[in-house]
């Protein structure tokens, strides 16, 4: 059951409407801004507009929520994207010095995008995402999410629907959005464990020597080995095929141990994934005690990191000035909205049942005709719509927010 | 303006005594210098000191360039260290190794005045530096390296023996070699992750909460970012107190002419004059080449490069085959072609360099693809191939330039080689009439008129410029005639002397 199909590419009529009556600029202001009163976070930050024909507009920036609405109304762009707080004013950039518009904060930013996952899942390709798939994207938010808090330390953690196939994840806490590109380079590298272009077959090189996994991965692998029975062995039976097994047994350094499962599986080929992995785990059964073991049972490790561990798309995390699509944006292929996913019920997540712009207006209208007494103000018509609990998903997030902000003022003006 | 302490070592040294350790006014080897040094100097002190730092850091730069590996890099920083900057421990008795200490401290100082101007100097100053301090780190005694990190505040929270043991397992996994792992004997100290990037970014570390428990043998690496960071930030602050100093007319030149030399390598021409009248050409001496004797086309191409700091791809394949054209003279080796193109595309990061430039050179010189030897472009070639679009910057001057460019730039370029205004309207009027290798052929020999050319005689023999690399060989030659003649003048001045 493939979501591209039923959805189409909304048109600009719609668009206008969404961005008219839907869109919860209020939260986005004080998502980007942190607290009430606009500040150098908001005023200082890079918009970028894509409209109809893909025409691309960069460096704006706006003083106000409402001055925003009215851009994005005027302009109707078919997505726009948040960039990073610069040193001065995005739309003054042709009038200060080169020197003086250097990109200063931004919220750590991921990106996880299932086309990466194209090697190994077995339900779909490219640009489409069944329920299935989504498992892999929910494995990659576990881990990401707990890494990020458990070692990072980070609270602000907002992830985000990309609308069609994948997941971003934005951090907006004081230490993230100050990051350097060189920290931010450092970061990614600490959280990549996937590795190496279609060419690699081996793509997970963490270890030195055979020394045991870094503390952090060894977390992550425990977590990961559930998602490996369930998703890998049982429902995408990555191990069913011969191109598959063959994927597998070019990942195992024992020749002999290759040698003696390809002669198994050729004669028979109906073994399932589950049962192919248990094979593997005889032959660690049989070498017991010897090195041979070790370097199989490293193997295995390596291999669950493989099939399940996230794919980040490393370049947008890296650099302060990588813009990215605002959350609560439509999807221009799939019409759905890029709404906030809870990461804690990430599990229970169905990409297929994100409203659609057109699903939303449709809602709109219906409460137009039974509630004539509606006025002509929009601001809040999204309360009436199936996407009031996202938006109000950003504003607990945004509240959070507000209140560590407050927070840290409060604390600098009691040192004085 | 003395301080008291030392006039008390100048009277020591006036009376012959023998220094004890507790007079030093410099303590320690290595410095972190967080304060500028605040005495009389002269001016002469003031440049030589800084000289030959500089020396030392282009040093490091053009091992940076040329992708020597670390250990490469510190054998030679370290010899060019002990001729120019030697900087002994305390140990040492025979030497003066405050003064030693002293020439270091200022040297630095002078050259953070010279290199805080730009974005651009800011970043490559501070890289050296970080270098050289992690060089001589290193290299430092062991017991006064312990005392001087214990002289400075590096925030670190020490890990309690307790936290030690909650994380035991961890912290074990974390060390990249078994052997290495005795997590009840070593020390650990806490910081915050940011401080040690490039430990987190090789997983060497336990990571917890944002905080980096990272181990006393990893310590340097906490030391070597902390010296990054401040100087980074005092570059930034030095930068805008500057403009205060643009009045005084006795530094402000030196300054001129050492930050200069960094940018266009010239620092070691200033050491080894000599060898830049032999055979081989390197990478730094392409830019002053070029000033004399690169014909307009190529001339172009160098300023064009030197602003933009890159090169779109027919510039650089031009340009690039210019450079490696043995047949003409010039022959630049290929690693010099690499250094060179590193040290120009100073904006490109060092992966991207490695990643997509570093490939085109070795294709240019027959090294990557179908393995060609490619000969340089002549003038037929650049004239009719490969029109340049809109904002390319290679082929022809004197066809692709409009009228009033052409003039500006040839005036820019060669006046100082005797080009002048009224030169032009004949220059323009061959190139109206379309023969543009006359009046490059013109331009060369109104610029070499001072080596005795004459009109007429074009690059030799009343042959006009075909190739450009025919023009710098023959510019190359004359120059050396030139000298020749001269030596062989001076020479004959001993004898009847």
């Amino acid at each position: 059951m493939s979501i591209t199909e039923d959805t189409e590419s909304p048109s600009p009529e719609l668009m206008l409407a969404f961005y008219r009556r839907l869109y919860p600029f209020r939260s986005i202001f004080g998502w980007l801004n942190h607290e009430h009163a606009p500040t150098r976070l908001f005023t200082h930050r890079e918009f970028s507009f894509t409209l109809q024909g893909d025409i691309y507009l960069r460096y704006h920036s706006f003083n106000t929520a409402d001055d925003l609405k009215k851009q994005v109304c005027s302009l109707n762009p078919t997505r726009f994207e948040i960039g990073p707080v610069y040193s001065a004013r995005p739309r003054d950039k042709k009038t200060v010095r080169p020197a003086a518009f250097t990109p200063t904060l931004r919220e750590l930013v991921f990106d996880i995008d299932m086309t990466d996952y194209d090697t190994i899942r077995t339900c779909c390709s490219g640009a489409d995402i069944c329920a299935r798939c989504w498992v892999f994207i929910a494995a990659a938010v576990r881990v990401l999410d707990e890494g990020i808090r458990e070692q990072f330390g980070y609270k602000h953690l907002l992830w985000v629907y990309s609308g069609r196939r994948g997941i971003h994840l934005w951090i907006s806490d004081r230490e993230a959005m100050e990051l350097t590109d060189e920290q931010r380079r450092a970061l990614v590298g600490w959280m990549t464990v996937i590795q190496g272009g279609k060419e690699m077959h081996k793509k997970v090189n963490v270890r030195t020597g055979s020394r045991p996994l870094p503390p952090s991965l060894q977390t992550a692998l425990n977590s990961l080995a559930e998602v490996f029975g369930e998703l890998i062995l049982t429902d995408q039976d990555c191990f069913a095929s011969r191109e598959g097994w063959e994927a597998l047994l070019r990942l195992i350094p024992d020749t002999g141990i290759v040698k003696e499962l390809r002669e198994k599986w050729d004669t028979g080929p109906h073994r399932s994934s589950s049962e192919k992995w248990e094979d593997l785990k005889d032959q660690g059964r049989k070498y017991k005690g010897t090195p041979r073991r070790t370097a199989l049972q490293t193997a295995m490790e390596d291999i669950i990191l493989q099939y399940t561990y996230p794919r980040l798309d490393a370049e947008v995390s890296k650099h302060r000035n990588h813009l990215l699509k605002a959350p609560f944006c439509i999807h221009p292929k799939t019409g759905r909205v890029c709404v906030p996913v809870d990461p804690n019920r990430i599990d229970d997540f169905r990409p297929e049942r994100v409203p659609t712009v057109g699903q939303l207006l449709r809602e709109l209208d219906e409460i137009a005709t039974t509630d004539q007494a509606e006025g002509a103000e929009h601001h809040s018509d999204w309360e009436k719509t199936s996407l009031k609990p996202y938006v109000e998903a950003l504003d607990k997030h945004v509240m959070a927010l507000m209140e560590e902000t407050r927070r840290a003022k409060r604390k600098t003006d009691l040192t004085w | 303006m003395f301080s008291a302490r030392e006039r008390f070592l100048d009277t020591n040294e006036n009376t012959g005594q023998v220094q004890t350790h507790s007079n030093l006014k410099y303590r320690f080897r290595l410095n972190f210098y967080d304060t500028p040094p605040i005495e009389d100097i002269t001016i002469e002190e003031f440049e030589t000191c800084a000289l030959d730092r500089l020396r030392v850091l282009a040093e490091i730069e053009s091992s940076f360039a040329r992708n020597r590996p670390y250990d490469e890099l510190k054998t030679i920083t370290l010899a060019q260290c002990q001729k120019y900057l030697p900087l002994h421990s305390s140990s040492a008795i025979t030497v003066d190794t405050d003064a030693e200490r002293r020439k270091d401290h200022i040297g630095h100082f002078v050259l953070r005045l010279a290199f805080c101007r730009s974005e651009e100097l800011r970043r490559r100053f501070v890289k050296a530096e970080t270098a050289l301090f992690r060089i001589r780190y290193e290299s430092d005694d062991r017991e006064e390296r312990g005392k001087f990190l214990g002289s400075r505040d590096f925030d670190w929270i020490k890990v309690s023996d307790g936290e030690r043991k909650v994380y035991k397992e961890q912290l074990a996994a974390a060390a990249p070699t078994a052997k290495e792992v005795n997590v009840d004997n070593e020390n650990y100290y806490k910081v915050k992750w940011t401080r040690v990037p490039d430990l987190v970014e090789k997983r060497r570390v336990f990571l917890k909460g944002g905080y980096a428990y990272v181990p006393s043998r990893e310590q340097s690496s906490i030391v070597f970012q902390e010296f990054q960071t401040s100087l980074t930030k005092a570059l930034e602050m030095t930068a805008k107190a500057l403009p205060r100093l643009d009045e005084d007319t006795r530094i402000v030149p030196i300054l001129n002419n050492l930050s200069q030399g960094f940018l266009a390598g010239v620092s070691s021409e200033w050491s080894t004059a000599s060898s830049t009248e032999g055979d081989g050409i390197t990478a730094d001496m392409v830019e002053d080449l070029a000033r004399r004797h690169f014909p307009a086309c190529m001339r172009n191409l160098q300023e064009t490069m030197r602003r933009d700091r890159h090169l779109k791809h027919f510039g650089r394949w031009q340009y690039g085959l210019f450079l490696k054209a043995s047949r003409w003279v010039l022959g630049l080796p290929i690693e010099e072609a690499i250094a060179f193109w590193r040290k120009s595309f100073s904006n490109i990061q060092e992966d991207k360099f490695n990643k997509e430039y570093r490939y085109n050179i070795r294709h240019l010189y027959g090294l990557e693809g179908k393995r060609a030897n490619y000969p340089a472009k002549s003038c037929t070639q650049i004239l009719t191939t490969d029109q340049p679009g809109s904002s390319d910057s290679h082929g022809c001057p004197y066809r692709h330039f409009s009228a009033d460019n052409l003039q500006t730039a040839l005036l820019s370029m060669y006046s100082s080689q005797g080009l002048t205004a009224a030169d032009l309207p004949e220059i323009m009027n061959t190139v109206k009439a379309g023969h543009y290798h006359v009046a490059c052929t013109r331009v060369f020999e109104i610029t070499h008129a001072s080596r005795g050319v004459k009109k007429g005689e074009g690059v030799g023999d009343g042959e006009s410029v075909t190739h450009p690399n025919q023009y710098a060989a023959r510019s190359r030659e004359l120059e050396r005639g030139k000298a020749e003649a001269a030596k062989a003048e001076a020479d004959g001045d001993v004898v009847m002397g």
